[in-house]
């Protein structure tokens, strides 16, 4: 197991997951998102490729309304 | 009449932009955003929800990218690197759209921009191919410097962000106008149509607003006066009103052929 940090929220995850399996995890496949990994933009096409190992910080956003 | 307002390159035809924070729902948000009959709409960018409610429907289905000029914004941050780390997320989320509002605040109290860390975050942002359009304090000198640093617009306050003071300084609002090429658009303040009215009778290429439409007792009603008012004063400013003159009334009506008076 390893212990990363989504969106300020410690989450236990299986080992060396990538990325695309933790949208999944998340109910987030085929939402319209974006997502910071340890500070830098992580472009879409990189999520399946991308594996997650312990310490991983990363930001998941959406849209939202606002002014 | 064709007059048409061009930010970054491209035409709009409408001079009135929209936040789409603070309304009752969805069906709300997008009814006024329809009667305002605005094209450039903002949006916020904000963590989303980690798999606590995954049917929770997205702002970006009853808006869609191919309908409205999405803004993003940097509301809520207090300093240039969290308001660059946003948009570098918002590009991303939208599919390498480079058009975004800067909007780097002072303190939560007053929303009061903090001009100096808005300027390292607009030079950062012009650096890596951000169009920016920025809000900025009535502050003629650093209105000219965002505009110096590449930014596409200058948006000045009118009043404080939700305040719905109106125009409170008509006369700096002038001084950034004559000082900028790029389009000045008033955004924050407006409280009411004749607020959006006179901010275009000034000369303003636009105005951006979100809680007077939103926080309006019936939204959808006064996102169509918003429509009509910004019309109106822009109408009103190309068309050049006539001078006041005080103490020299002129009548409407020939002096000439009005029957005598029977007192005499």
């Amino acid at each position: 197991m390893i212990t990363v940090n989504i969106n300020g929220e410690s989450r236990q995850l299986p080992d060396a997951l990538p990325v695309t399996t933790l949208i999944e995890l998340l109910g987030l496949t085929g939402k319209r998102i974006a997502l910071e990994f340890n500070g830098e933009i992580l472009p879409r096409a990189r999520y399946s490729s991308q594996l997650l190992s312990e310490g991983d910080k990363l930001e998941v956003v959406v849209a939202v309304g606002g002014g | 009449m064709n007059d048409i307002l061009t930010i970054a390159g491209k035409s709009y035809h409408s001079r009135l932009l929209v936040g789409t924070g603070k309304y009752q729902d969805f069906a709300q948000t997008q009814a006024a955003i329809e009667a305002s009959g605005a094209e450039i709409i903002t949006i916020a960018i904000r963590r989303s929800n980690i798999g606590q409610n995954p049917n929770e429907p997205s702002l970006l289905e009853i808006l869609p990218p191919s309908k409205y000029t999405l803004l993003p914004n940097t509301a809520g941050c207090y300093t240039a690197e969290d308001a660059v780390r946003t948009l570098r997320l918002a590009r991303e989320l939208l599919d390498g759209h480079s058009l975004v509002k800067l909007e780097v605040l002072g303190d939560p109290q007053s929303l009061y921009p903090n001009v100096i860390e808005t300027l390292a975050a607009a030079k950062t942002l012009v650096a890596e191919g951000f169009q920016v359009m920025v809000y900025t304090s009535d502050d003629p000198i650093i209105a000219r410097q965002l505009e110096d640093l590449g930014c596409v617009a200058i948006m000045p306050l009118a009043s404080l962000i939700g305040s719905g003071m109106g125009i409170l300084n008509p006369w700096n609002l002038q001084l950034i106008m004559e000082r900028v090429q790029v389009p000045v658009i008033v955004d924050a303040g407006v409280g009411t149509a004749s607020d959006a009215a006179i901010a275009m009778e000034l000369g303003c290429a636009g105005v951006l607003m979100n809680t007077a439409i939103a926080a309006a007792a019936q939204p959808v009603l006064m996102a169509g006066a918003m429509k009509q008012a910004v019309e109106a004063g822009r109408s009103a400013y190309l068309a050049g009103r006539m001078p006041k003159k005080l103490y020299s009334a002129s009548p409407s009506s020939p002096l000439a052929g009005i029957i005598s008076s029977t007192r005499s």
